[in-house]
């Protein structure tokens, strides 16, 4: 059935491609032999219904079909054309070590759901006939993952700015609600997917973890529905531990001798400490939580000095440690 | 699997121009360009063969012939250029290549920068939806240890590395043949077999501290494979010991992150967590990480290692109290002092 369907589309893509002057419906159906003739009035409606879907299918894989008056001479008769400059990828005129980076670039999506249109992007582009240097960045895996099961839904409604619906699971709890949010954009950070978007039920600005979404993401509303403000998705994000990735930070903590051989390599400065046996470190840090992870995993042979938020984070995460196993 | 009309005709389309920029490729390599079958190719080369011009006179049809194991394609005039990027074609690219301009050290950042501002306008409208996707690739890796890594790769030499073994806080050297740079959970990595080991290893490239190519010959053993990261990082052994955790529901991302045996969800959201390993020291450290979110239930002697180390931690910033003997009424996890 596809492979009939397929030689009906093809062909109709290269009748519209081949002619200069729009063609009306009849002379479509005659010139694609697999919109079966036959002269009756419901032959000619099944044949419309199904030029009308095709005509949809290929539209949305991006041919720009022209619909204009076909000739004043045949009254108001619509005609149909595919014009080639608007359909054929311009000229893209890649230099090898550009074409490198690209594939590159591709197989970031190498293990995720835009793996099958990133492949096709770059074959469109080598055939553009540029000369290929494919050993050159061999062994190089930038993958991302897009293993949360709601990615497809919520990209797809990002993209054609459609609201949604899902249960959501907050980190605090595991009960789950219902969020009824306008999606602005999406992004993977550290390894993990985000959802900016607004919120239609706090009438606010919020960001979801993919993966804490539960069960089905449901369209509730048409296609381009609503806007995006200007910079919004990125004003909301970097108000999260994202935007917390650019504002690093100094901290001093003291280390052990042969402990903590990781933060000595990271350190900016390290200093013999007051008491013998120990050494102190300025260590740059990004995030603040992340910092607090590592520093805890070495007990006793660290000790968190500056600043006091990062002193406190230690103490609250030790103590809830030793809360948590009695 | 089927595959939709639709989905057929993309690739036929975008097959036609790489086939007339590609006479004489052999079948096998069309095919692996495309990432189908032989078989479906052949059947793709049979559609087009069929298909052509108003009329469907032979000479209204595309020319494939593919005899001899190689394709030779003509008469596709009409589609003998690519069809446009659509959106997610566009985006792909576009936000791949701009995830790699902000990885110090990989790749060569000139070239990207060029390709993107290219793809950009070829792209047209579709690139606007790419300021909706971002991909931020992680940067904890130093741009010289990248850059080795990635020379090593292309050159097939040996690297000579420094690396730190966190659980035991000690700095080891090894002569390493990569295999592949990759990035996992927020981490680069280098996979590569490992003299020192005799077996394929992954070195996490924040823990390298010095890096060295060597003039030697850095091809892998024809035995070493990579590994299925699929399967997660960490590969356990049945000679491991066997640790049960109570994780709670704020720090389920640990069964997302770390191999386990088996997961059980109780009723307030907690899982109870089997999980193998040969080495405890590592549990230990993740569960002093969690602050609070996870408890070892099993072996008993690795929860008293863990308050233990979290005591003696505590000792430090207030000596004089007795700390964390918090009792029945003590603190909750997470307040704030």
């Amino acid at each position: 059935m596809t492979t009939a369907k397929t030689e009906r589309l093809l062909n109709l893509v290269i009748c519209l491609l081949s002619t200069r002057r729009p063609l009306t419906k009849s002379q479509i159906r005659q010139a694609v032999p697999q919109y079966a003739a036959g002269g009756s009035a419901p032959a000619f409606e099944a044949f419309e219904r199904m030029f009308e879907r095709d005509k949809d299918e290929l539209r949305e894989l991006g041919i720009p079909i022209v619909t204009s008056a076909q000739d004043p001479m045949f009254g108001d008769e619509l005609g149909y054309r595919v014009d080639r400059e608007s359909y054929a990828l311009p000229d893209v005129h890649l230099e090898p070590d550009e074409l490198a980076v690209v594939g590159l670039a591709s197989r970031v999506w190498q293990q995720a759901s835009l793996a099958g249109p990133a492949a096709l992007a770059l074959t469109k582009l080598k055939a553009l006939g540029a000369p290929q240097d494919d050993g050159s960045l061999i062994g190089l895996e930038p993958r991302v993952l897009t293993a949360e099961p709601a990615f497809d839904a919520l990209w797809a409604a990002v993209r054609d700015r459609r609201p949604v619906q899902f249960g959501y699971r907050t980190s605090s709890s595991t009960a789950v609600a219902v969020r009824t949010v306008e999606p602005w954009a999406v992004t993977s950070w550290h390894g993990r997917w985000y959802l900016a978007a607004h919120d239609r039920d706090r009438a606010a600005p919020r960001v979801f973890r993919l993966s804490r979404v539960e069960g089905e993401v449901r369209t509730i509303g048409e296609a381009g529905e609503y806007e995006v403000p200007e910079g919004a998705a990125a004003r909301v994000l970097a108000a999260t531990d994202m935007g917390a990735a650019s504002i690093r930070g100094l901290a001093h903590v003291r280390v052990r001798d042969g402990v903590g051989q990781l933060l000595r390599h990271r350190a900016v400065a390290v200093r013999a400490g007051e008491q013998p046996g120990w050494s102190e470190l300025s260590v740059e840090y990004d995030d603040l939580e992340v910092l607090v992870q590592e520093l805890v995993t070495h007990g006793a042979g660290v000790v968190a000095l500056d600043p006091a938020p990062l002193r406190e984070a230690v103490v609250r995460g030790l103590r809830a440690v030793i809360a948590a196993a009695s | 699997m089927s595959e939709s009309a639709t989905d057929r005709l993309s690739r036929l389309l975008a097959m036609v121009p790489w086939l007339l920029a590609h006479q004489g490729v052999p079948l096998r390599r069309a095919a692996d360009e495309f990432g189908i079958a032989e078989t479906q190719l052949v059947k793709d080369l049979e559609l087009l063969f069929v298909c052509g011009l108003p009329g469907h006179m032979p000479d209204d049809l595309i020319e494939a012939n593919w005899e001899d194991g190689v394709v030779y394609l003509g008469n596709a005039d009409a589609i003998s250029r690519p069809l446009r990027l659509g959106v997610d074609e566009a985006l792909a690219l576009i936000v791949g290549l701009r995830a790699l301009a902000d990885v110090p050290g990989l790749g060569d950042r000139d070239a990207v920068t060029r390709a993107l501002t290219k793809l950009e306008t070829a792209a047209g409208a579709a690139a606007a939806s790419a300021d909706s996707m971002r991909v931020d690739l992680p940067r904890d890796a130093a741009a010289d240890v990248v850059s080795a890594c990635e020379d090593a790769l292309r050159h097939h030499r040996r690297l000579h590395l420094g690396y730190l073994v966190p659980h035991r806080d000690e700095t080891t050297e090894r002569d390493v043949d990569p295999m592949r740079l990759l990035q996992l959970e927020g981490h680069w990595y280098l996979e590569g077999w490992c003299h020192r080991a005799e077996a394929v290893r992954m070195f996490r490239l924040d823990r390298v501290v010095d890096v060295r190519m060597l003039d030697v010959d850095g091809s892998p053993p024809a035995t070493a494979r990579s590994r299925d990261l699929d399967a997660g990082m960490f590969a356990p052994g049945p000679d491991d010991a066997v640790v049960l955790l109570r994780v709670q529901a704020r720090a389920r991302w640990v069964v997302d992150y770390y191999p386990t045996e088996s997961v059980e969800a109780l009723p307030d959201g907690a899982l109870l967590v089997t999980m193998r390993t040969a080495d405890t020291a590592w549990l230990r450290q993740l569960v002093l990480r969690l602050g609070g979110a996870a408890r070892v239930l099993d072996p008993p002697g690795l929860a008293d290692e863990v308050v233990a180390s979290a005591r003696a931690a505590l000792v430090q910033y207030d000596p004089v109290s007795q700390p964390g003997d918090t009792g029945q009424g003590g603190d909750p996890p997470c307040r704030v002092i």
